[in-house]
């Protein structure tokens, strides 16, 4: 893997853990109101799954969701600012946490209607074939979406047609307060996509290059046609299903064992323990020397202070999404309107 | 220009002139492509336009409906049938919390080109799973559109109209009208898609109905018409938006109110009119507005009930004649 990509990862996912929980503290403060659903955990499911995907690819995402959006590359002054409920939100202040669009970056929505999400994937995907596309569609949800109906058909459908969708499930172990050994007969999740003829993989969630790497080969396939792939990520999410739930169902040495598997100081592992050496570096070739070795004087000294600098970078970028929210005016029912009536153009109704 | 035809088939027209026009334009659902669909709507479009473009979809109401939405989502223009109204209500999450409500939801940035087509109504005997409507479900729900083509004319026009807009519309067809027969213009100029059309003009009284109680009530106008009292009949033509501009220029001439509707009574489409109109006309008003309307309870099988629960057009009579010559019709039934 490039050490660029290997960056990027890291980067994502300190931004991704520093906004939501800066989240928390704004909603601590009433900033943000109604659901938030929090991802620090889950990192990893999101930054390698989605730096996988093609600019041409769409997302498909759940009320769990602002980690996906941003990854995808909606600025963090849109994300916040749509938390807050302000017209410089990605949806205008008119969707909210669990429901955030960017047509431009074919960020197809957040859904909170557990498993409803599915089937509009492979309505895109649908659509993509018929238009013979080269394009895939990612479709996330939880453990808890694979006992809904809507889940079964979608899948059905897909496999039936062949059509381009990545389903990923993220499965972080908990619907809502019910552990999938309580929730699912199959609790091996990536099982059940057999059942619809659908090639399926577990991977561990917790590990950024793995997802990266799964979810890069799955897509491939859904790419060249080789119909939908399903990618089961095993994760954990340390706070409870949202601000409102404290998680008391969890057992404190269940969370503790998976923060000791944080995916964010897995990768700063990875990052430090893939270091090139100069060897590896000369055997790159000249152009790449001069770019890595730049690179490498900066890091091979300071490597934390290198670290440090993306979490002050990313800390930075959060706090003027902050302000950007905060300055950012409310939306007027014109606008409401607007946006219901977003279709009709010219059209006469009566 | 005009050409005698079967409402199916008025339909069947408005999906191949729509398809052939535009690429983007497909439809799916239950035996839809092969088998033609179950009222012969899309009769022949599976071998025009192939499986892809008329999609035979597995019994998954609501899973192939939001397929539909997300292809809308991407700028196709779906025409989901669902095969009856019944069905539908396996498809409300897609319907309801999906497609109405994506282009609010998303601050506007997606449109959502999408047709639902539903058979629905009292047929003939096919019991209470099988018999009903539900409209009021559906024009509860803002941000989707309902029209109810009563003729093969409309069903022509208003089908080509949903498909032509970028709005969620459900298009509630009736099972009985499939095989009634009536000219079809396809070069004539539509009127506005939810626009009411006066079906007969009259003077006495307005009666206001929709899909097939639009036929009955012209029936029931016939009738009275006999006994000298000139209805007014109002085909509202769509239940979300309602043109209230042509009801309440009917009924402050008429000054009297009267609502057919098959579904039931109790919080119907009928309960939106008489409130709606009687907010702005309630000053023209002569006599209380009435509704003729279905009874509340699920539809028994047996034939002569079935008829006992929907509107009949002497109970439509009735009502009108109830309705003009109140004082007369009580000294009738205090001397009978």
């Amino acid at each position: 893997m490039e050490r660029e990509t290997m960056h990027r990862l890291l980067r994502d996912m300190l931004l991704a853990r520093t906004f939501e929980e800066r989240a928390a503290a704004e909603y601590m403060k009433a900033n943000i109101k109604g659901f938030l659903h929090l991802y620090p955990g889950e990192e990893a499911v999101a930054a390698g799954v989605i730096n996988a995907a093609d600019a041409s690819d769409y997302v498909v995402s759940t009320y769990r969701e602002h980690v996906h959006a941003l990854i995808r590359g909606v600025p963090a002054r849109q994300v916040m600012a749509e938390l807050f409920g302000r017209t410089g939100g990605v949806s205008g202040g008119m969707g909210g946490s669990m429901h955030m669009f960017d047509r431009e970056r074919r960020f197809m929505g957040g859904y909170a209607i557990v498993g409803e999400s599915c089937p509009i994937a492979v309505g895109i995907a649908y659509a993509v074939v018929m238009r013979d596309r080269p394009e895939a569609v990612i479709c996330f949800f939880g453990d808890g979406a694979m006992n809904q109906g809507a889940f079964h058909e979608a899948l059905n459908m897909a496999g039936l047609w062949h059509l381009p969708v990545l389903f990923v499930c993220e499965n972080n172990h908990y619907a809502i307060g019910t552990e999938v050994h309580r929730h699912s007969a199959v609790p091996d999740l990536y099982k059940r996509a057999a059942a619809y003829n659908i090639p399926a993989e577990r991977i561990d969630g917790m590990d950024v290059l793995k997802v990266y790497e799964a979810g890069g080969r799955a897509l491939d396939h859904v790419r060249r046609g080789d119909g939908p792939q399903f990618l089961e990520c095993e994760t954990y999410r340390y706070r409870g299903h949202s601000m409102s739930d404290p998680g008391t169902y969890r057992p404190a040495v269940e969370l503790k064992a998976y923060q000791a598997h944080d995916p964010l100081s897995a990768a700063i592992r990875e990052l430090e323990f893939r270091y090139p050496s100069p060897e590896e570096l000369a055997a790159v070739g000249p152009d790449h020397i001069a770019r890595l070795g730049q690179h490498m004087i900066e890091a091979g000294h300071a490597r934390e202070a290198e670290v440090e600098a993306i979490k002050q970078d990313v800390k930075k970028m959060v706090e003027d999404a902050v302000q950007f929210a905060l300055d950012s005016p409310q939306p007027t029912m014109d606008a409401a309107w607007q946006a219901l009536r977003c279709n009709r153009r010219e059209e006469v109704i009566i | 220009m005009a050409e005698e035809m079967l409402y199916w088939q008025a339909l069947n027209r408005a999906m191949d002139r729509a398809m052939e026009a535009d690429i983007s334009v497909f439809t799916l659902g239950e035996d839809v492509g092969l088998y033609g669909g179950t009222y012969r709507v899309t009769e022949g479009l599976y071998a025009k336009y192939g499986e892809w473009r008329v999609r035979d979809t597995p019994i998954s109401e609501g899973g192939f409906t939001g397929l539909g939405v997300g292809a809308a989502m991407v700028g196709m223009r779906p025409v989901v049938e669902i095969m009856t109204i019944n069905f539908a209500l396996l498809a409300m999450d897609s319907i309801v919390n999906a497609a109405a409500k994506i282009p609010l939801m998303s601050g506007g940035q997606f449109p959502m080109a999408l047709v639902v087509r539903v058979p629905g109504g009292i047929a003939r005997q096919l019991a209470a799973q099988h018999s009903q409507r539900r409209e009021q479900i559906f024009m509860n729900v803002p941000g989707l559109r309902i029209a109810v083509p009563s003729t093969p004319q409309d069903a022509y026009w208003q089908l080509g109209q949903a498909i032509a807009s970028d709005d969620p519309i459900i298009l509630l067809e009736h099972e009985i009208l499939y095989f009634t027969k009536g000219m079809v213009d396809m070069v004539a100029d539509a009127p506005p898609m939810h626009r009411a059309i006066i079906r007969r003009p009259g003077k006495d009284l307005t009666i206001v109905a929709y899909s097939r109680t639009a036929l009955l009530a012209q029936e029931a106008a016939a009738e009275l018409a006999k006994e000298n009292v000139d209805a007014e009949v109002v085909d509202l033509r769509s239940l979300s938006p309602i043109d209230w501009n042509t009801c309440a220029t009917s009924v402050n001439k008429t000054h009297r109110l009267l609502m057919v509707e098959e579904d039931c009574r109790f919080a119907g489409a009928g309960a939106e009119v008489l409130a709606s109109l009687t907010e702005r006309c309630f000053a023209a008003l002569t006599a209380p507005p009435q509704r003729v309307a279905g009874l509340d309870i699920p539809t028994p099988y047996n034939g002569t009930l079935e008829a006992a629960t929907i509107p009949q057009v002497p109970d439509i009579v009735a009502a009108a004649r109830a309705l003009c010559q109140p004082a007369k019709v009580k000294a009738t039934a205090e001397a009978g």
